[in-house]
This record gives C-alpha cells, structure tokens and sequence, in this order.
C-alpha cells in the first residue's frame, strides 16, 4: 500500500514544468512566471552575484524552441491550481480543466496488465524487446475493432504511447520543410511540436499566431468547421473530430469536404480521433469512413479517453500505405523509420491492457466508463444553458465550450477558479479563436462535477 | 519515383548483404495511385538504410525460414533474456491492479517523471554528486531520450560521436537535420565528428586531434566496444568539452555491468554539471526492455550560451513532445531501487556478466582479439583484414549464431564483431562451442 501512496502523482511537479523565460536567467534563483495577457502574475528576475560568472557552455539555443511563447499549456493550467491551493490551502479545489479521467479502470483490463506483469517474472512469460510498432495481437485487434470496413491492413497501424507522442513523431517524419494548417482553436500539441520542428515563423503578438501556420477559424458562426473555400494549401492539415476543445463533431459531408480539399491541393490530413468513441451522433468516427481518404489522411488515436489509459500510455497511428509523398514514396516507411529508431514501442504492459480492451468484455466496460463521463458532459451542459450561456459541444466529446462573449478568456478563468475554486481551460490556451471562451472538461467523480454546477450556479446566477 | 535501395537493406556503403525488400511493407508499384504534393523530409532520404537492429532481426527471420530445424542462437541484439525478479513484478502487478479502485486510480502523471521515483534515481545513483531529483527526468527509455534531446538541440549544433557508437545518435542527428551527406567512401554523414575507439588508442578518442563540435554523444561503458572509461580518461573529456564550450551527453545505460573501479556516471568527474547531460536506462539494468523505462539527468548549471539553462527547454520538449513514462513502468522502476529489488537485480546482472566472461574466454582461447566483456554486456572481436558483414554472414550460415557486424557501428567497426552477452545459459555455452568449433577448424578462416 505504501508503494501506491508514494506514486501519488503531484500536479505540483508539473508546475515545475512553468520554466517560463523569455530572457536568459539563471535557474538558480526562482522560477520566472510570464505575464499573461490580462492577468498580472508575479514576475521574478533576479540577478544574483553567480550569474555574471557562471559557466556557460557556446552552444546555442535552439531557435525554435524560443519561439515559444510560453509554457505548455496545461502545465501553465496546473501552475495555476497549484498556486491557488497556496492561496486558499482549505479550498475544495475541483479540476475541470485538464482532461484527465479520474474513473478506476474496468477490472478486465487492469487484470490482464497483473498478469503480464506477473508473467515478466517467468521464463516462458518473459519478453524483452517488442515490435517496435506494436505486438502483433494488439495491432489485430485494433484494426479490427476500428477499421474493419475500411480496408485498413494491420500492419499500417502503429502502436505507440499515445497521440501526443505520435505528433511529434509525425513532426519529425515531416521536418521542417513542410507548412502547416490547423483548426483555430486547436489541441496545443499541433501548434507547439510545429514550432518546435522549425515550420512556423515568430509569433505574432498582435494577431496571437505564429507566421507560417495557416489558422483555420471554427466558430458557431461556420458551425465550427472551416470555410475550406477561403484556406490556402498548406502541406498538412491537422483536424480534430470530435474537436478539442470545441466539442464539434464533422459530419460525413464535411468530412468528404475535407478530403477532397486535401486531394485537390495534395496536402496531408492528421486526423486526431482521440475523442471518436464520445460520439452520440451518425458522425464518422474514423476519416478512412470518406472514401479516398486512405491516399491523403494519417489518422492518430488513443486508449487515453475511451480506458483511463493517461497514464499507462497507449495510443496509436494508422498511416495507410496508400499514402505517398510527392516522389511517390510511402509515408508509412518514413514512419516506420522513425518509429524504430526514436522510439522503441510501447510498454508491453500497456499493450497487454490495450488487448484486454478489445475484448468483448472490454470494449463493453470502456463504453460503460465513457457513459459515465458522457453524462456528466450533459450535467454540465444543462447548467450552463441553465444559467443562459451559448453553449457548444458536450454532445459527441467531453468537453464544453461555453461562450463568454467580449471577455479575456484567462480573465475569465481566473474569475471562476478565484470565486468558485473550479479549474476550466481558458480558450486563448487553444489559439486566438478560442477567446472568449472556457473549456470546461467532464472528467470527474459524479459528486465533484454536481458540485462544480452547484458553485457555477451560485456564481453565475 | 522513389529509390528502391533506400527501403531496401543494407544496399550501399561498405560490404553489404544483397538487396532485400521490406516483407513488412510491401510496396506496390505507383502506376496511377494519387501522390500528395507533400515533399519528403530530405534528413530522411539521407539516410542510408534501415535501423541497424530491425535489419539483424530481419536477417534472423531469414535465416529461420531458410533453415527451419535450426536451432538459432541470438547474440545480436542486445536484448535482455532473464525473468524480472518477482518483487518487481509484483509490484507492477499491484499497482495495475490498483487502478481499477478508487484509491489508487491514477490518471495523467507528471511529464518529468513521479516525484518518489525522481528522488529514488538520484539517490540510488547520485548520491554522492548530488544530483537534485529536479534534475531527473522518467522516460520510456534513452532511445526515445536520444530523439528528444535531438529535438531539444535543434538541426544548427554540430555533433561528434565515438567511432564505433551506438547507431541512434548519428541516425538521430540526420533525422533532425545536423548531419549532411552520406559520403560511400568513407562511411560516414558529412558534419558528424566521427572519433576513433580503437585497441591502438585505448578506446578513448585522441582528443587534441579532435574538432570542436558542440554537443559530444559518449558512451561508457561502450555499447558495442565494452570499454569503460577510466576516470582520467572522463576527466580529459570533460575538461575538452569546457575548453571548447561543448555538451557531452553521456550514455550510462551499462554502468551497472562496470567490475572495476570505473566511473558510473559523468558527474563523478568535478565540472561535468556544467556540461554534461547523462542519460541511462533500466533496460539492461533491469530487464525491462519492453517495459520501457529509462532517465535523463540535466543539471540546473548547463547553461546555453546565451545563459538559458538547457533544462529549461528539456522540460518543454517533454511537456510537449512526450507525455510521461507508462506509470505501471514507473511503480516497477521504484521497486527496482528498493534494496531488495537492487539486490535481485544484481543477480540478473551478474549472470549476464558470466554468460561475457565465458564468451570472452572463448574467444581468447581461439587466439582471436577480443575486447570488453568486463565491464559491458558486450563482446567486441577483431577480426582483421576482414569485412564484418561477411563474417556475420559466415557466423550465422555455419553455426546459426545471430551477432552484430561492427560496420553498423560505424566505419571503425569494419572488422569487429559485437557478440552480446545475454541469453540463457546454456545457450551460450553451446554457442560458445559452436563458435569454437568453427574457429578452431579454420586457423584463418577468412
């Protein structure tokens, strides 16, 4: 039991993440805050006697990383809980802003994970290096759960520690020579690995974008989807359905859109579908449901969401051999390149429960958990329409984005946690198109969310 | 229309097998299927072939097929073969179990790491340098950490790597776009330092003869050579990387295997947190090559020239890039440092070490030259005049042993092979006997 509670994982040390600097400083002294549009966040420098004569190597910086405005974002979300509990220490702090599941994990799956655990300790159990690209059995059985009808194959589905990490991958498969297009708002990891990578210009203050990424706006205006007609090519698309933030879910017809646009201008789409399983509506869950899509999407998904998977990693990518860069050459080999040689598989353990999950059993208890989180989305939509607010998504994603028109998001977000101790996401976080709103995630034990709907109705009434 | 040789084995360079295809992937040909407009990464068209590992398992494979009653014994990959002693298992068990209940469901994890486990590493292994649990960052492994600090580093440093070295740092480097051209004749990317390890000159490149570079990829003990090096030998490292404004990034993935008095870690050497990374990993340390786990140390006192610490960007690179080490992972991790876990940990790694001293003695018996062993899970045999390939390919038809031919080290490998020591025992002893049975039959035989 002791070891349990030493693994208690401290949001607190993600705070440590907040290496915020747009100067040079020395870390010895104390960690720097950027100061946020808005807000007037304590701001150190300090310059002490050591700095001037402290050693420095002649490397220089990476460019691209300094191009980065601040943080991450939701380590900046956690910087910002965590700063309250130091303010308010007896505060019931509820956590609506990072998406992370808080259910126990059906016992189908955790005790397949027991036993491979266990089996590691015997002789005809033991593996040591897997596939890089996942054991065979799992990439089976997701194929076949996910794309059936779709002529997907199984060996164009790659295992991984989830989509996040996978977008870096696909970051490094691309390089930096290629431009970028996506949703605005938009999942953070898509903007931030492309800066990173080398494909975007500065960021530009006044417009809240970096040069070079091509910003697709989706707002309740265009119902959340882009107006293609007014987008300029660019290499690759990043488009999330159904959207984080937004909650959006595309519809067949968009889809094909979406795809046909790509076609045309012989751009590559990365289809996030981290959220399809939320799905309440007809709406393709996977982009290879679009005919063609297969010669112009990768498709990346997770365990994350759909098993409480965020911290046992598992997720994966399908990149359809169909897919071909200019001089005709396979994505899916470059991928595959990249995969074996910066990557080495995900934990086989994760991937023993990813197994169980496909089962009949698991697929059946995943769909349990995901209603459970799917009616607290709904619990926190009526509150919201409740209370008046132009409400978006909750419907086919766990996530609610709430209108709050005219305001500075951070502004907004600071108002709610200082007032009600909720933590939401502000929607600057997601790009400039998510000002003026707040992303409310539905992840939590059924008494906590009841309570956040209580306190938002004492606020906001 | 793409090279067919670049998704194609080992079909360039220096004495290399006949061109095969991909089983995996079949290609098809590209008549009238829709190409996107979307140009190919040029870093990784530099690339000259596939991974060097998933080639000798695919050369395996082959091998099996070729002959089915075979009875193959793998001394290629270094992969581990040695069950993971219970306590550690058990408590990745429990810990999985634990998150189907209330109280011990865990969701998202820091990125950097669980905070007991970061304590852990730094006491278990820096202790006496004192690195702060701050300063260690949980992976799934340096693989995956060699990429990040690629990512990290940026395409503009310049890179120097050991010759022969691990295959993920000069493969890294031209993904990321550091390096320049493949050039056949000599075996190597241009703009990659390339420093000779060899017999002549102890395993330790001649530094005065050596380039500045801006970060220095070494690894001690050697994967594939198995030299540790001494304490001297790091001291005039570090001191080459402070004349010259570099960063070493320290491979200390073996460091468990050293007998002698070797340093285990960069940081015993004084002013090596002011400019050395080190990364490790519990692969070989623990058998947990498919578990995934490793670590990161970047010290709060390297500094970029600027005066930016380095880990500053680290940590937003695996915030952004990566999303933590599996958390299973990390419960067996923390159960591995506890002093029951090290200790049968201990017996695993002593047992690897015997299976080298019995190859090691094999080859020496036989009048051949043979390298580390000692302090590294790595047998390094020189076979003169010759071409690795060939003596693999020879190793592998006359006695179905699978190794490692040292050109895909690097061009200092040429004429080595890597045999590694893990496996059970009884299979090195009969590997062992196979391998003298053929030696011995020949005097020279190539």
């Amino acid at each position: 039991m002791s070891l349990m509670n030493s693994l208690s994982t401290s949001m607190i040390s993600s705070s440590s993440s907040a290496f915020l600097a747009a100067t040079s400083f020395n870390s010895r002294t104390h960690i720097v805050s950027v100061p946020v549009k808005g807000i007037n966040v304590f701001k150190c420098v300090a310059t002490p006697q050591e700095q001037r004569t402290a050693y420095k190597t002649k490397v220089s910086r990476n460019e691209n990383i300094a191009k980065l405005q601040a943080g991450y974002l939701f380590p900046e979300v956690a910087r910002r809980r965590a700063a309250h509990l130091l303010k308010y220490p007896n505060a019931q702090v509820i956590s609506l802003g990072i998406g992370d599941t808080t259910e126990p994990i059906p016992d189908v799956i955790t005790s397949a994970m027991a036993k491979r655990s266990h089996a590691l300790s015997t002789l005809e159990g033991y593996s040591g290096y897997g596939a890089e690209q996942g054991e065979k059995a799992l990439r089976a059985a997701l194929n076949s759960v996910f794309y059936s009808d779709f002529g997907i194959e199984e060996d164009d589905l790659f295992v991984s520690d989830g989509a996040k990490c996978d977008i870096s991958r696909l970051q490094v498969v691309f390089g930096s020579n290629v431009t970028m297009a996506v949703q605005d708002p938009s999942y953070p990891a898509y903007v931030d690995s492309s800066v990173i990578m080398g494909q975007t210009g500065q960021f530009q203050k006044d417009v809240e974008k970096y040069a070079n990424i091509e910003y697709m706006r989706c707002t309740p205006e265009n119902g959340f989807f882009p107006d293609l007609s007014t987008v300029a090519r660019t290499d690759i698309i990043f488009f999330c359905s159904p959207n984080n933030p937004s909650g959006a879910a595309a519809t067949r017809e968009q889809l094909t859109r979406l795809v046909q646009f790509a076609r045309e201008n012989g751009s590559i789409i990365v289809y996030d579908s981290a959220y399809a399983m939320y799905m309440s509506e007809d709406n393709p869950r996977s982009i290879f449901e679009i005919p063609g899509a297969k010669e112009v999407a990768i498709e990346t998904a997770s365990f994350s969401k759909y098993a409480g998977f965020t911290g046992v990693r598992l997720g994966w990518t399908v990149v359809p051999k169909q897919l071909l860069f200019s001089d005709g050459f396979p994505v899916a080999k470059d991928f595959n390149r990249i995969v074996c040689t910066c990557f080495n598989g995900a934990s086989n353990i994760a991937q023993a429960g990813g197994l169980a999950c496909l089962s009949p059993e698991g697929l059946e208890a995943m769909q349990e958990v995901i209603g459970f989180y799917k009616e607290n989305t709904k619990i926190i939509v009526e509150t919201f329409n409740s209370l008046g607010f132009k409400v978006y998504g909750g419907k086919n994603a766990p996530y609610v984005w709430v209108h709050f028109p005219g305001r500075n998001s951070w502004d907004v977000f600071s108002e709610i946690l200082e007032k009600t101790h909720i933590v939401t996401t502000p929607g600057t976080g997601f790009g400039p198109g998510g000002e003026g709103f707040i992303r409310v995630s539905a992840f939590g034990h059924r008494e906590n969310v009841l309570e956040a709907c209580r306190r938002f109705k004492q606020l906001y009434n | 229309m793409y090279k067919l040789s670049a998704c194609c084995s080992m079909a360039c360079g220096i004495s290399l097998h006949p061109k095969m295809v991909l089983a995996s992937l079949r290609i098809r040909k590209q008549g009238n299927g829709h190409r996107t407009n979307v140009p190919r990464n040029v870093n990784l068209e530099k690339l000259q072939n596939n991974y060097l590992f998933p080639e000798i398992s695919k050369r395996e494979l082959q091998h099996m097929d070729k002959y089915p009653n075979a009875k193959v014994i793998s001394l290629g990959i270094g992969d581990t073969t040695e069950p993971i002693p219970e306590k550690i298992s058990l408590s990745m068990a429990n810990y999985a179990r634990a998150l189907s209940t209330a109280d011990g469901y865990r969701g998202y994890g820091a990125e950097q790491g669980n905070q007991a486990l970061r304590k852990a590493i730094a006491e278990t292994f820096y202790k006496d340098v004192v690195i702060k649990d701050t300063e260690v960052f949980v992976s799934d492994g340096s693989q995956c950490d060699i990429s990040r600090l690629q990512l990290l580093l940026g395409s503009k440093v310049t890179i120097a790597v050991q010759d022969p070295s691990f295959p993920a740092y000069i493969d890294s480097s031209v993904i990321i776009g550091q390096a320049g051209d493949f050039q056949d004749k000599t075996g190597k990317y241009q703009n990659i330092e390339y420093m000779p390890c060899g017999p002549k000159n102890n395993f330790f490149p001649d530094l005065a003869t050596t380039p500045r570079t801006d970060i220095i990829f070494f690894c001690s003990p050697n994967n594939p050579t198995g030299h540790a090096a001494t304490r001297k030998q790091l001291q005039q490292l570090v001191e080459f990387a402070r004349d010259n404004g570099s960063i070493i990034i320290f491979d200390s993935a073996y460091a468990a295997y050293i007998t002698d008095d070797s340093p285990k870690s960069i940081f015993e050497i004084p002013g090596a947190k002011e400019v050395a990374i080190e990364i490790s990993s519990f692969s070989k340390f623990a058998g947990f090559t498919g578990v995934r786990l490793g670590w990161t140390v970047v010290p709060e006192e390297l500094l970029f020239s600027s005066g930016f610490p380095v880990i500053n960007d680290f940590n937003r690179i695996v915030c952004t890039c990566f999303n933590g080490a599996s958390n299973i992972a990390q419960a067996g991790g923390l159960a591995c440092l506890s002093s029951e876990g090290f200790q049968a940990i201990r017996s695993v790694i002593d047992y690897y070490k015997e299976n080298a001293n019995i190859l090691v003695d094999t080859f020496a018996s036989l009048g051949l030259n043979v390298y580390g062993g000692v302090n590294a899970p790595y047998v390094w045999v020189h076979f003169p005049g010759s071409k690795s390939w060939s003596i693999f390919s020879e190793i592998l038809e006359k006695t179905h042993i699978i190794t490692v031919p040292g050109s895909g080290f690097g061009p200092g490998g040429a004429e080595y092979i890597r045999i590694s020591a893990f496996g059970q025992r009884d299979r090195i002893i009969e590997a062992s006997w196979r391998l003298e049975k053929l030696f011995s039959k020949e005097k020279n035989p190539f």
